[in-house]
């Protein structure tokens, strides 16, 4: 038992002095770990938004919408697929209980509108094919398509996604801050800031569509006849934002979002914000040849169905860029911006939790919990080393070695360490603790039945292994199920918890009968305090 | 050198034979802790309930009275005022507004916060939080079935490495750990958040290893000596267990003493949760699961008379020791 190789105590020592020099960096603040040289390697933990202040977001997307956009887009898209060559006439098209109907005139094209559905109705999805909508004809040319489970969970999966792009994409727009957006679940998105105080901003970025058109003003169109809801076909009333009230426009677009590379808050000849876009190739050249066609008329920016500003076309623009101007502060100006060049949401987002804290209750939380720790650690080891003597000492090493090991292995794992990961620390210490304890006393046990030393070292080792395994794969089974079933905090505790069995388990049980037995070869002792 | 003893070598303390006095006043301890929780309920923080709760930190600890008078004032519900740490830090809970803006939360937070400080000159923000009560309910749910499977994860371990006594008697023993805590908590109404759940869990994990190691010293000493009558050999092995159950109960003491002290407001309730739980987990490994054991009939050698196994009881008596 107390017999190792060579080579096992060296692979011991270098692994452990490897896992030691991973722990360092984290206890260096962020600034100075970004001046060391970029080949050091710095695996650092997080501190959680209840340690370090800032703003924690929980987004939940709206499935229902989700579900119903998808019923009407496929309506059009029947629509749209009938017309085409060879013509369909159908008609009663209708969205209802989460199905879309229609009716086909002519009963012998069922084939064949079948056949035109086929190929818009999507190919199979997933592992097991399943087809994204179900069709069904009822008397004899009625046709149902109903959404299927895959096909619906498939593309809020999509959705959710893209929404978190979306929104990783907008805050990371604000600026200095680092945040960290995840997918939670199936329809949720966690986000974190931390140093932000006051989410407000965040939030109505998080609202915001921004959906961006440029449509011509329908000049024809008095106030008195919006008045009188006197409105020609095809144009359409908005709300208009600079001008106050109304505004008829054309319905066709001459600009849509789509065709946006890019929008920056900038600032026009008086000094006051505007968003400067550019646009895309097609983009410009409609742009060119719609300015050149009507200069001297006014044309109409629309974000999210508002006239922004309707400012006239002196002369042609040609080079693809233009500005946005309608009484913004710089924020407002740089959160258009910010929604124009990072696109339309999927899907609709809601704030269902928040948390904000203050960074100076995180500092002092932080502070209190350093001090304490540090207080706890040193009570510990006198404690131990009273206890226990040199035993002791091995025993605080070893315990001081898996401190540093968690450590080391979040830091990896990039993982967040929260207050109740701080709870799974301090039973990580207790089980460290108490794994040398048991060793401990077992070795005084031993001694007391009168074994000579190294048989109470062997036998005491041997004997509290089998205690110390029993009791940490009990301990390590509760671990997996909070890790597996457990929300947020209660996994980051899991995780701490898990790391903290395996490595008190080494450094009880292996590196602490290292050192014992190099001690014990080196000094043959025939007696020991314990 | 002489080293500290906190425990004395060979203890002989009979803790079997109190066991009828133990269960009666662990089960007085448990009623009265669960009907503590329905008389008093739990102070449950914005994680289970859902709302809006503020923390609000002042100079010096303020006249309770003129607070809630001034956040009532504001037309925004019934507020609930709770002074924590050094009584300088007061939380504000408030019901979520009933509104679909966004930004209902913040602009009520804002307004809070604004006639705080107009009010109490240096009154300072320092957190605020807001749940959904469908949030809440999902956590509240989480947390609970977590709990569970953990408790049934491990006896059925138990079960499986040991004897079924031993999965009985530890699922029984962590229930109590918990509902103790629970008591506890309904006892002084600190809030109970996800954060104590964690604090619970470490309880379970603590007791689960409490009792895993005198376990272990029970099996083993039930095949070191097959004619011990059963109540002597758990004494035993609960008494030479007993140096490392409380060396390890003081240790763990010192760190959490440390974290209550001086680990601040934040950590406060969570520690003291923790602290509970060590002597509740320490009691209940000695006193009712390794008890539990005679009660549910637990005899020395079963394992190796398996042809037998549903009349083991009268093959106890005189048979061959090594």
């Amino acid at each position: 038992m107390l017999d190792f190789s060579r080579a096992q105590r060296l692979t011991t020592f270098i692994g452990l002095a490897i896992m030691i020099a991973l722990a360092i960096p984290s206890f260096f603040p962020q600034s100075a770990r970004e001046k060391w040289p970029s080949w050091v390697p710095k695996p650092a933990i997080n501190l959680g938004l209840d340690l370090a202040g800032g703003s924690y977001l929980l987004l939940e997307g709206d499935t229902s919408g989700v579900a119903g956009a998808r019923l009407e887009q496929m309506k059009e898209q029947v629509r749209t697929e009938m017309r085409r060559d060879p013509r369909i006439e159908i008609g009663d098209i209708s969205v209802q209980g989460g199905k879309v109907t229609f009716m086909v005139r002519d009963p012998s094209k069922v084939d064949a509108a079948r056949e035109k559905l086929l190929a818009i109705t999507g190919s199979g999805v997933g592992t097991t094919g399943q087809r994204e909508w179900d069709i069904a004809v009822v008397n004899t040319s009625q046709f149902v398509l109903t959404p299927t489970s895959v096909g619906l969970n498939q593309k809020l999966e999509e959705a959710m996604n893209d929404a978190r792009e979306i929104v990783d994409k907008r805050i990371n727009a604000l600026g200095t801050l680092e945040p960290t957006v995840i997918r939670e679940g199936s329809s949720r998105i966690v986000v974190q800031v931390p140093g932000l105080q006051n989410p407000t901003q965040l939030k109505e970025l998080l609202g915001k569509t921004a959906k961006l058109e440029f449509k011509l003003v329908d000049t024809s169109v008095t106030p008195e006849m919006i008045a009188q809801g006197q409105i020609p076909p095809g144009s359409q009333v908005l709300p208009y934002q600079e001008g106050g009230g109304q505004i008829a426009v054309f319905r066709s677009v001459i600009i849509d979002g789509g065709m946006l590379v890019n929008a920056t808050q900038s600032f026009d000849q008086q000094g006051r914000p505007d968003v400067a876009i550019t646009l895309d190739g097609a983009g410009s050249k409609r742009f060119a040849k719609v300015t050149q066609e009507n200069s001297g008329k006014p044309f109409a920016i629309i974000v999210d169905n508002t006239v922004i500003s309707a400012p006239n076309i002196n002369e042609p623009i040609l080079g693809g860029s233009a500005t946005i101007s309608g009484g913004f502060t710089v924020d407002t100006a740089n959160q258009l911006a910010i929604a124009l060049r990072s696109g339309k949401l999927p899907i609709q987002l809601k704030v269902v939790s928040e948390n904000t804290v203050s960074p100076e209750l995180g500092a002092d939380s932080i502070k209190a919990g350093v001090t304490a720790s540090i207080i706890a650690i040193v009570a510990v080891i006198v404690f131990m080393i009273l206890t226990y003597g040199r035993f002791g000492i091995y025993s605080t090493i070893a315990v001081t070695i898996n401190v540093l090991i968690i450590l080391a292995v979040m830091g990896m794992l990039n993982a967040t360490l929260t207050l109740p990961g701080i709870a799974g620390f301090v039973l990580t210490i207790g089980t460290a603790v108490d794994a040398n304890v048991l060793i401990n006393e077992r070795i005084r046990e031993e001694r007391r039945r009168g074994r000579n030393v190294t048989q109470a070292i062997e036998l005491g080792y041997k004997e509290a292994s089998r205690t110390i395994f029993e009791a940490n794969v009990t301990h390590a089974i509760a671990g997996l199920i909070m890790l597996i079933l457990g929300s947020g905090p209660i996994r980051g505790f899991a995780v701490v918890l898990l790391i903290g069995i395996v490595s008190s388990v080494f450094t009880a049980v292996v590196f602490t009968r290292m050192l014992v037995s190099i001690w014990v070869r080196r000094n043959r002792p025939t007696d020991i305090h314990i | 050198m002489r080293l500290l003893k906190i425990v004395p070598d060979n203890t002989n303390i009979g803790f079997v034979r109190v066991r009828h006095i133990a269960f009666a006043v662990t089960t007085l301890l448990t009623i009265a802790a669960i009907a503590l929780v329905f008389a008093r309920g739990l102070n449950m923080g914005v994680d289970f309930v859902g709302g809006v709760s503020i923390e609000e930190k002042f100079v010096s600890p303020p006249p309770l009275d003129e607070v809630r008078e001034t956040v009532n004032h504001l037309g925004l519900g019934e507020a609930t005022l709770q002074q924590l740490g050094n009584n300088n830090m007061v939380t504000v809970r408030l019901p979520v507004p009933e509104s679909n803006d966004a930004n209902a939360v913040n602009a009520m937070v804002e307004k809070v916060k604004v006639a705080l400080a107009a009010k109490f000159p240096g009154a300072e923000f320092s957190n605020y939080s807001t749940v959904s009560g469908k949030v809440s309910d999902e956590l509240i749910f989480n947390g609970v079935l977590a709990v569970l499977l953990a408790i049934i994860g491990i006896a059925i371990f138990s079960w499986l490495r040991y004897e079924w006594q031993f999965g009985i008697s530890t699922a029984v023993a962590i229930i109590h750990d918990v509902l103790m805590t629970l008591g506890f908590f309904a006892l002084t109404q600190f809030v109970f958040d996800l954060n104590i759940v964690a604090a619970v869990l470490t309880i379970i994990g603590y007791s689960i290893n409490d009792k895993m190691v005198i376990d272990d010293r029970i099996r083993e000493n039930m095949r070191k000596y097959r004619k011990m009558g059963m109540s002597e050999l758990i004494d035993l092995s609960v008494n030479e267990t007993l140096p490392r159950t409380v060396m390890t109960s003081v240790t763990i003491m010192l760190a959490l003493g440390a974290l209550l002290i001086f680990g601040g407001h934040v950590l406060r309730g969570f520690t003291a949760a923790m602290m509970l739980g060590i002597v509740v987990g320490t009691y209940s490994s000695v006193y009712v699961s390794s008890s539990l054991l005679i009660t549910l009939g637990l005899k020395p050698g079963v394992r190796e008379e398996k042809p037998s196994a549903a009349t083991g009881a009268e093959r106890v008596g005189p048979r061959e020791g090594r």
